[in-house]
């Protein structure tokens, strides 16, 4: 049995620092979604919601809020946290519901307003909650970036320069994107002049968090094609799998590793893609085009490694080879990324679907990937969770 | 140090920063995880109540120190100061920061490393060894935690 689903219509509101509410975000991006679908709000059976946690109530059930913001018109929602990969999860829940033959046409939507600065864990003593441990011993986000990038120094031979060539690349990409927050061509020497925040990386080695809002339109084929719309991009895959026991990296936010004594150990970044690819049954040599999460520079070279779309410690030379910019052979976040766009958390996965779906119908304008054909996502966020999204003409 | 904060020190209570983690012999401080009694799985923060194994149903543990030597499996440091509950002495001094892989654990531990150590002076697999140093302090107590300081051994003469 087929589990494709049709993407009907994409939407995002610019990424930004823009202060206000996170549902007017969400709202801008449903409605450029559905007229991208054609559908009507009133057609919509289910409303899938990514959910913030820093929006107070309405952020917990960000369906329900959205929903009522569009105007109630009587569909079923739901609302789905799961840090980073709530998007996926909030497109997964909507893809349940369409191929049980509960719904025809859904409503995927995310968005989020952010503080300043470090991610911070909540206030009060809580020796309890690694989360709160490793801050008190001074272990922040960047810390764990920092950690993996030297570890590809270590291990690999990669350079703070080939970290800078990431960034330079995904800038370029961001350039020509309107969506995008940072719309500058930063230079290496921009990289190297901006403040170390974690050795080996800067500041723009990292990145921001930001406001932003994102949303799809999904049905089933057989909607799809009753619309006139047998021609959708299509998922092909989504993987949410947890880690398998006992982690083999060092994963934030825990003080230490499980430990591999009596278990093999596992990379949960690697496991994520495994899944999808099955699931799709497309391989990674059918990719072209990927959108990973690139908190880091040097974890985007991480991902394309973990998506297999070469060998280990082979990325950074992809890089240098100019293999992973629009025009190579192998575009990786042809949006500009996260470097470009700073983290919405729970938009962000929703947003890397966006940019796949134009990427796969050719509406990417300066940015277009040349004839892409199979698109894969990637992203991994606290508490083992994570995903992969497979797209298909 | 100067004489002055010697004697303010001099005056506070010692007391772990995280009770219970770690023990508090000065010369051979180990960190305190412990080992699940059906499958032999160690833990560190200690596991409570259940075996974290997929295929274990163990719910019974027993306390362990765990190796007080290991080697880096990479490095940083924070240059920028870390949010609450983090507590920065004013001015904010950067720290070196390590994850060190324990050999008979096979498990990686994040740790800060003693002051005066920086990224530049540490080596993927180079070994480490636990020390009890100071996290914070404040007006009653000097609040302490486990760092990770190079092994004699490592430093080559120039």
């Amino acid at each position: 049995m087929s589990h494709d689903i049709a993407i009907l219509g994409v939407g995002m509101h610019p990424w930004g620092k823009w202060g206000r509410n996170f549902t007017e975000y969400g709202v801008k991006a449903a409605r450029d979604a559905l007229a991208d679908s054609g559908v009507a709000w009133q057609d919509i059976g289910f409303v899938s919601g990514a959910a913030t946690m820093r929006c107070g109530y309405p952020g917990y059930v960000a369906g329900a809020t959205f929903a009522q913001a569009l105007g109630w018109q009587g569909a079923e929602v739901n609302t789905s946290y799961a840090a980073c990969a709530s998007g996926s999860q909030a497109l997964a829940a909507a893809r349940s519901k369409i191929l049980s033959g509960a719904c025809e046409v859904a409503l995927v939507v995310g968005a989020d307003t952010t503080p300043k600065g470090f991610l911070a864990p909540q206030k009060g003593e809580r020796p309890d909650d690694p989360d709160w441990v490793r801050f008190r011993l001074g272990i922040t986000n960047p810390t764990y970036f920092a950690l993996y990038a030297r570890r590809r120094m270590e291990m690999y031979g990669d350079t703070q320069d080939d970290f800078a060539r990431v960034k330079v690349k995904n800038a370029e990409h961001g350039f020509e994107n309107p969506n995008a927050r940072y719309r500058k061509k930063f230079t290496a020497d921009d990289v190297a002049a901006s403040n170390m925040v974690a050795d080996p990386l800067r500041l723009m080695d990292i990145c921001a968090t930001s406001d932003g809002g994102a949303a799809l339109v999904v049905s089933s084929l057989e909607y799809a094609r009753k619309i006139g719309r047998g021609d959708a991009v299509k998922v092909a895959a989504i993987s949410t799998v947890t880690p398998t026991y006992a982690s083999a990296v060092i994963e934030m936010p825990d003080i230490a590793t499980d430990s591999a004594a009596v278990v093999e150990a596992h990379s949960f970044r690697a496991a994520l893609p495994v899944k999808a690819y099955e699931e799709a049954g497309i391989s990674p040599q059918d990719v072209s085009v990927a959108e990973v999460y690139d908190l880091s520079t040097a974890l985007e070279l991480d991902w394309m490694e973990d998506l297999q779309l070469c060998e280990r410690g082979q990325a950074a030379r992809l890089v240098r080879d100019g293999v992973t910019k629009v025009g190579g052979r192998l575009p990786v976040n042809p949006s500009g990324g996260l470097a470009c766009f700073g983290e919405a958390v729970p938009a962000q996965a929703i947003a890397q679907v966006c940019e796949l779906t134009w990427q796969l119908r050719g509406q990417a304008g300066a940015r277009q990937v040349n004839n892409a054909q199979v698109g894969i996502t990637a992203n991994q966020g606290l508490f083992g969770h994570g995903s992969s999204v497979i797209l298909k003409r | 140090m100067s004489e002055e904060t010697n004697a303010a020190a001099g005056t506070k209570t010692r007391q772990p920063a995280l009770e219970g983690w770690f023990t508090l012999n000065q010369d051979q401080p180990h960190l305190i995880g412990n080992q699940c009694n059906r499958c032999g799985t160690y833990y560190f923060p200690r596991a409570r109540h259940f075996c974290k194994n997929p295929a274990c149903d163990g719910e019974q543990f027993d306390d362990v120190e765990l190796s007080r030597t290991g080697r880096v499996w990479s490095f940083t440091n924070a240059e920028y100061q870390p949010p609450p509950p983090y507590v920065a002495a004013e001015p904010f001094v950067p720290f070196t920061i390590a994850a060190v892989e324990l050999a008979k654990e096979k498990m990686i531990v994040l740790g800060q490393v003693v002051a005066g150590v920086n990224p530049s002076d540490l080596k993927a697999g180079m070994e480490m060894e636990l020390v009890l140093d100071t996290l914070f302090e404040d007006d009653s107590a000097e609040h302490i935690t486990w760092k990770w300081k190079p092994v004699a051994s490592n430093h080559h003469e120039s």
